[in-house]
């Protein structure tokens, strides 16, 4: 029983190691230290209180944006567009709260949250409708709607929800500071943080602790199983699509309400792309996200300072995410060999 | 060179056929090279990267050598470098080829805008066109017939791909491998090596689209020179029902979407101007959605394609 355990916490660590081991082989081919990236990484992403900071700011938007690829991947789909529902869902809650300047904060805040949720929920839910009804496949259905998102909320923030005061970088009229999201009391992070770990954990429970989450499981693993059980396999599809993208619409509005003010390009920040990679690493465990999350987050914190001291671009981390991402996938290989592994070993020791 | 002449509104056509003979050849190398891979019952999503790896390689390398040619030739040959580890991570058990090719994307894009950084300033030797509007006056026409040579050789290959799947020994092996392992295997045919082949050398083939988004149009080495063309050029394939000469078409086509925002913005007409340019994804969206189907699996599809099963 704890066999298992111990390998799907293993294996992805080792992945991890031997991903960052190839990106220091292409560092060194490069004529740079490794240790220095990864001290410099140490430094700014998690050493002091300045830098947990500056880790944890950018925790948020990846937290909810791995949650939309993980929750439809335990139902064996691969949703990759999550960009697409934090982008619009962050729009819809920038244009609800500025229309929404009179109401008191409590109704607003739930206003811009459920705008951003339904705006989201639809937006990968169609995904989802899409691949019960139709058969289209999945994953570039939902990275052809990031980009449609990407058009669409260019071309409302250029045009209709255009902020006529914002002249060089056009943005929605700015949120009003009741309706700003704040710092949490004692972190130097906004709730958007405990709000992500609070998705993470609520889906976490809701897979493993629920019959829903039992039926889904048993669908991800085998679908005529599922179907022969009489699992309304369609509508799980569906709504496990639409959680994910309410959870990334939801995460969108945080941005916009803690960081950004209003919606602008800063949204548009591939971040939805970062998620993708801490879904894999997490294994789509919901709790894992959030470890996993943080290290993710703090490396791209580092960005900055790596860029400065090595004089090295900023798509260095992008390397360095396609190296670590592609030793996961292939870590795949290894699952389930570790108690073949020690069952050889301890033949070996028996007989000499 | 003439002054333009006033068309009105007959410009929108002209500037649509002009861009989409421009833009549908990266298109149409990555649907062939995509459409060789697929045929093998393999999915490289990952051809957006090694487009953007092609387009930077061969700037850079046309930059060195002062020889577009030259670029070309080493887009194409890191693009099947690419493919081939695609391949080759494909080739273990259990690994996911969608989602390997999503890693190479991400991969294939930071490789890119890592060695791209230096080539964003320089100017490169650019590819060579052919004036086909020689016997007009009319600026606009000139304009829109010039067509590079990578179009032509792009369209004879499709032809060549068609007559390859249907008469020759590899167009066979290729086309077994893709319809059944168990078959090819009892055919002594290692699927496995059959796969990582032909994912290389669809590889090569996205590596030289890229080449052409770099060397000739739009012309010159940026992070945003692709926008999803990779991609589209797989559901594309799709659309084309596996057949190359119908991926000509559909690049045709696809080139014809990606050229309506230029074109209605070459008149004047800019509202709205970020709606058109997504045209190519709705365009690509719509045909997916026209062409899949969860009762049978879609005609001509290779079946041991993931995508379809």
């Amino acid at each position: 029983m704890l066999l298992p355990r111990i390998e799907a916490v293993l294996t992805p660590i080792l992945a991890l190691l031997a991903g960052a081991l190839v990106f220091s082989v292409f560092l060194l081919g490069q004529g740079k230290s490794p240790t220095e990236f990864f001290s410099l990484i140490w430094r700014a992403g998690f050493s002091s209180a300045f830098s947990w900071q500056n880790t944890l700011s950018r925790v948020s938007p990846l937290l909810f944006a791995s949650l939309c690829v993980a929750i439809p991947a335990r139902l064996g789909l691969m949703v990759i567009g999550g960009e697409g529902a934090i982008v619009l869902g962050g729009l819809s809650a920038a244009v609800l709260g500025a229309f929404g300047v009179a109401l008191p904060a409590p109704i607003g805040f739930a206003l811009m949250g459920l705008g951003a949720m339904i705006i989201g929920g639809l937006w990968i839910g169609a995904i989802g409708f899409l691949r019960v009804r139709r058969g289209v496949n999945e994953t570039i259905a939902s990275l052809l709607m990031a980009y449609i998102a990407t058009a669409l909320f260019n071309h409302f923030v250029e045009s209709v929800f255009r902020d006529p005061a914002s002249l060089n970088k056009p943005s929605t009229t700015p949120l009003p500071d009741g309706l700003r999201v704040g710092e949490m009391p004692f972190l130097d992070a906004h709730w958007g943080v405990a709000f992500g770990v609070l998705a993470c954990i609520g889906a976490w429970a809701f897979i493993e602790r629920t019959t829903i989450g039992f039926a889904a499981r048993v669908t991800g693993d085998n679908i005529r199983a599922a179907q022969v059980q009489g699992f309304a396999v369609s509508r799980l599809v569906i709504g496990f699509c639409m959680l994910a993208g309410a959870l990334a619409g939801l995460g969108g509005m945080f941005e916009v309400a803690a960081v950004h003010g209003a919606a602008n390009a800063s949204l548009i920040s591939g971040v939805g792309y970062t998620g993708i990679l801490v879904a894999f690493l997490a294994r789509h465990n919901p709790l894992a996200i959030i470890p996993v999350a943080i290290l993710l987050a703090g490396i791209e914190a580092s960005s900055g300072l790596v860029q400065r001291r090595m004089d090295l671009p900023d798509a260095t981390i992008l390397v360095l995410q396609g190296c670590v991402f592609i030793a996961v996938l292939l870590s795949e290989t290894l699952q389930g060999r570790l108690p073949d592994f020690i069952q050889k070993l301890n033949w070996r020791a028996q007989n000499g | 060179m003439a002054d333009p002449v006033d068309l009105g509104l007959w410009a929108v056509p002209l500037a649509i056929l002009g861009g989409a003979i421009r833009v549908s050849t990266p298109f149409l190398f990555v649907s062939l090279g995509e459409c060789l891979t697929e045929r093998s019952g393999r999915i490289n999503l990952g051809l957006e990267g090694t487009l953007v790896l092609g387009a930077v390689s061969g700037y850079a390398l046309s930059y060195h050598s002062g020889s577009a040619l030259v670029g070309v030739l080493c887009a194409a040959l890191v693009g099947a470098v690419f493919g081939m580890l695609h391949g080759w991570l494909c080739s273990f058990k259990k690994v996911n080829d969608i989602a390997v090719g999503i890693s190479m994307m991400i991969l294939g894009m930071g490789l890119a805008f890592y060695f791209g950084k230096a080539y964003i300033q320089p100017t490169a030797p650019r590819l060579m066109a052919i004036q086909f509007g020689w016997w007009s006056d009319v600026p606009q026409i000139r304009a829109a017939l010039q067509v590079n040579i990578l179009f032509i050789v792009g369209a004879l290959l499709a032809v060549a791909m068609a007559w390859m799947f249907k008469n020759t020994r590899i167009g066979l092996t290729v086309r077994v491998v893709g319809d059944s392992t168990d078959a090819a295997r009892a055919l002594a045919i290692n699927p496995m090596r059959v796969r990582l082949w032909a994912t290389a050398a669809g590889g090569a083939l996205a590596g030289i689209g890229g080449a052409y988004l770099s060397l000739y149009y739009p012309g010159s080495w940026n992070e945003g020179i692709s926008s999803g063309q990779g991609l589209m050029a797989v559901a594309l394939v799709i659309f084309a029902r596996w057949n190359p000469i119908n991926c000509f078409w559909a690049a045709i086509l696809f080139g014809g979407a990606g050229a309506l925002g230029p074109a209605l913005q070459s008149v004047g007409i800019s509202q709205g101007y970020y709606l058109f340019y997504a045209a190519p994804y709705v365009l690509t969206l719509g045909i997916l959605i026209a062409t899949s189907s969860t009762e049978r699996s879609v005609t001509g599809s290779p079946r041991e394609l993931s995508i379809t099963k």
